[in-house]
Order: structure tokens, then sequence, then C-alpha cells
């Protein structure tokens, strides 16, 4: 039997993903000898005109990592879907925009002037601003078109399964590959390699009653090493978080952020959080309450840190910093 | 436009005070506009953000989450769970770029006929001036362009 032929794709993300691949270490040789890799910009030279010329549907799987922000991912993605048989959203952004998916609290205008003109160590006196055409003495030269949003890759293609993560823990891509590679697929929209209970649930430390009367950032207090985090003061998101990733965090005395996604029956993991975190506060007076909230820095940014993009309420434009 | 803007308002109201103190307003026959869409909940308690976000998603322009005086909650303190919640969400909201008049937390008894249509006719008015959230075809909510948010 032919070996499957698989294509790795990476649009806007960090590259994390890329080397998650490779963090199944020397389970990768034994992928790598059941699969014929026929894309992946990162490892192999192969063009998009190659792709482009490949039959439909020619590609058994692909893996592709990153939100959709600009013309390019955009173009691939659809690219990518008409060639591929299955089409995997590999980690945390393709799943649900992850850290890119943030921009959507801004306008595009506002992110090109903080990144290209604002931050402290630009120096850009003329303000020039990079644009999808330069005119050059040598000719025209493109970009890619950035897009007013960062969206999860299965609001502009069809996605048949989803690999959580930012990035997907060794363990996570070893079970997804090979679930994969089995042939014995889950239905389609399953989530591969993680597990079907809240990461709370999985999680090594002593719980008793929630009961938090301040918030600390992890280097503000000194962890206790055994005690549930959020008991501590320490915003834990394992509460609304799928598990399956190994508690990595909790493992380093780092609370859990989110990356893996809401948990089975949850449809916002930003919501959820916020419940969370809400009735773990140790008080009934209205007053106090808002007191111990105000500290919390950002928390729309905190508890849809890794799913922004996937809430459909984020306004355009808007300016969080106004608040 | 000359017909004037009717609000979509949710109303999520606990069953042992706030759906009670709306019948009781029923029972005394009095007016009050008919705006809010009341869905009974066992508790306000039950009521998760997600709840109020989906309610807004799907077309309501403001929402109302009613429930039990505090130390009189039929689960002792679910309404106190309540009032963290949604301190906490009206908090976030405002990120989201929707103003945080647009949810709002009141206490109903079963005896607060008339506390329960003030909360409506008032608020259906807060909404009002407020207009109507936009909802764009890529499924965005926002709020009216024209109208100045206050933040």
């Amino acid at each position: 039997m032919a070996k499957p032929k698989v294509a790795f794709y990476w649009a806007a993300s960090c590259g994390g993903c890329e080397i998650a691949v490779l963090e199944i270490h020397e389970k990768l040789l034994d992928v790598a000898a059941q699969v014929e890799i026929v894309f992946w910009p990162v490892a192999i030279d192969a063009k998009y005109k190659d792709v482009e010329a490949m039959e439909d549907k020619s590609i058994d799987v692909t893996f592709f990592n990153g939100a959709i922000r600009s013309s390019e991912n955009e173009h691939i993605a659809k690219l990518l879907r008409q060639k591929s048989k299955i089409m995997i959203a590999f980690g945390s952004c393709a799943s649900e925009g992850c850290i890119p998916g943030l921009a959507n609290f801004y306008t595009k205008d506002a992110l090109m002037d903080r990144v290209f003109k604002e931050t402290p160590s630009t120096t850009n006196e003329e303000g020039i601003l990079p644009g999808p055409e330069t005119q050059v003495a040598e000719g025209k030269l493109t970009l890619p078109v950035l897009w007013d949003h960062v969206w999860p890759l299965e609001d502009v293609v069809d996605v048949d399964y989803f690999i959580p993560g930012c990035s997907p823990a060794p363990v996570t891509v070893a079970k997804a590959f090979e679930t994969i590679l089995s042939g014995n697929l889950p239905p389609k929209g399953s989530v591969l390699g993680a597990s079907e209970v809240a990461l709370c649930e999985e999680c090594p430390r002593e719980r008793h009653d929630k009961k938090v009367k301040k918030f600390y950032r992890p280097h503000e207090i000194v962890d206790d090493g055994k005690t549930c985090l959020m008991e501590q003061g320490i915003i834990c998101a394992g509460l609304a978080t799928r598990g399956g990733c190994g508690h990595l965090c909790i493992n380093a005395n780092m609370p859990c952020r989110g990356c893996y996604g809401p948990p089975p029956r949850v449809k916002d993991q930003g919501a959820a959080l916020l419940a969370a975190i809400a009735s773990a506060v140790d008080s009934n007076d209205e007053e106090e309450i808002k007191q111990i909230m105000s500290e919390i820095p950002d928390i729309a940014g905190l508890c849809w840190r890794f799913s922004l993009a996937k809430c459909s309420l984020v306004n355009k434009p808007v300016a969080a910093a106004a608040q | 436009m000359s017909q004037e803007y009717e609000p979509k308002i949710i109303g999520f109201l606990c069953r042992w005070c706030s759906y009670m103190g709306a019948d009781l307003a029923g029972t005394m026959r009095a007016k009050y506009v008919p705006n809010v869409i009341p869905i009974k909940v066992m508790c306000s308690g039950r009521v998760d953000p997600e709840f109020v976000l989906q309610a807004i998603k799907k077309g309501a322009d403001g929402v109302l989450v009613a429930g039990c005086h505090p130390g009189d909650c039929h689960y002792i303190e679910g309404n106190y769970k309540t009032l963290r919640r949604m301190t906490l969400l009206s908090q976030a909201i405002k990120s989201f770029g929707i103003d945080p008049r647009r949810v709002r937390l009141e206490w109903v008894s079963a005896a607060e006929g008339d506390v329960f249509v003030k909360t409506i006719n008032e608020f259906t008015q807060t909404i009002k001036e407020l207009g109507p959230l936009e909802r764009l075809s890529n499924g965005i909510v926002r709020e009216p362009a024209a109208a100045g948010v206050a933040r």
C-alpha cells in the first residue's frame, strides 16, 4: 500500500507548532517511515505552485497550524483544503485563534501604528508602513494583504479534526499521529490526542474550597507547591480547559493558561473561566467584590487569551486600552 | 425610520423570587413595556456568563438577570454567585466594545411586582437610548457606530 501523503503548513503563528512536531523525538522517525511528506515549507523545499499542480484530494492529511490573518494564509488554507482528504487544525492558533486572535481587540490601523511606529525600539521617522504593493526602481513588490480580523481555520475552510495546545504537548502530538495512522478515525470535528475532561480533574494538586480574598500574579506570591493554585489566589485556567497536556505548566508550579481550549460541552472557554474566577471570590459584599476583581488586569484578555477569535462578540473597531 | 426602535431584551428570572414578582405584576394588572422575553431559571446562580453572551450573540440588545435579594436565595447563596459573576462579566464586556449597561442585575422578590415593572421599564429605556447592537455578516456583534459608547 502506498504511504499516506502528508502536508504541514504554518500560517499566522509563532512557529512553536512546527517545533511541537519535532518534539515527539524518535517517534518522529516512526511517523516519517510511515508517511510521505509532500509539502512542509519549514523542512522541505516545495513551492506553492507545486501544491497548485497536485490533483484535488491527493494529499491524505494536512496539518495546518496558525490562524488566518492575511490573504496568503487564506489562499493556502483554501488551496490545501482543496488538495487534502483530511484537514487538521494543528494547535491553538488554527483551532481557536490563540494569541494572534487577541489582535481582534484592536483595529488594523492601531496595530500597524503600534508595531511600526510606536514601540520604543522603533526608529521610523518617515512613518513608513508596509503595504501590499511597493513601487521600486526594479518594478513592483507585493506583500500579502493583512486582513482586518484574525480567524480560526474552521471559519475559513472545512476542518475535520482539531489538535489542541499552544503548542500541542508531545504526548498529544504522538497520540494524534497514532490515531491518524491507525486509520481508525473518530467522528468529524473531534479533538485528537487530548482528554475528554477538564485539566482540573487531572491536576495532582490538593483541592479544598476555593475562597479567595485577593488574586496574585504568579511572581507576587510564593506557591506552596501542593495546594490548588486558584485556592492560593493564582488564577488558573484548569477549570475551563481541556486536559491531556500532562499538566506541564502545573508541574512547573505555574498556573494553566488555557491553551488546550474548552473542555467538552463548554462552548465559550472565556465565559467558563470568568465564571470560575468569580465563583472563587470570597465575599458577599458588592463593594468588596468589585474591589477584589478590579485588581485583575485585563480580565477579557485573561479569560479569552486563547479563544478570542472564536468569541464573536468582539467588536471592531475597539480600543480595549480606552477602558 | 418612522417607527420607534423596540429593543429585544432577554430576562433570566429566578423561579423563586423574580419570576413570582413578574407573576405578581400580572396579577396586579400592572402595565409595562413588552420588550423583555422572560426565561425562567431555577436560580439566578444558574445563569452562566455564557448564557448572557449567547443571548447577545443571538439577537438580544440587552440582558436582565434577576434573582432573590441577598440573603433570601432558595439555595442559600446562589445569588451571591450571580453577583460575583455579573460584576466580573460587566468588567469584561467593556473590552468587547459592548456597553456594560446592556447587562443588568436586579434583585426582585416575589412580593415586588412594582419593582419588576419599574426595572423592566427603566432597563428598556436604557437600551432604547443605547440603540440596537449591530450584527455584522461575519457574526461580530458591536455597538451602533453612530452612538457614542460610554466607557
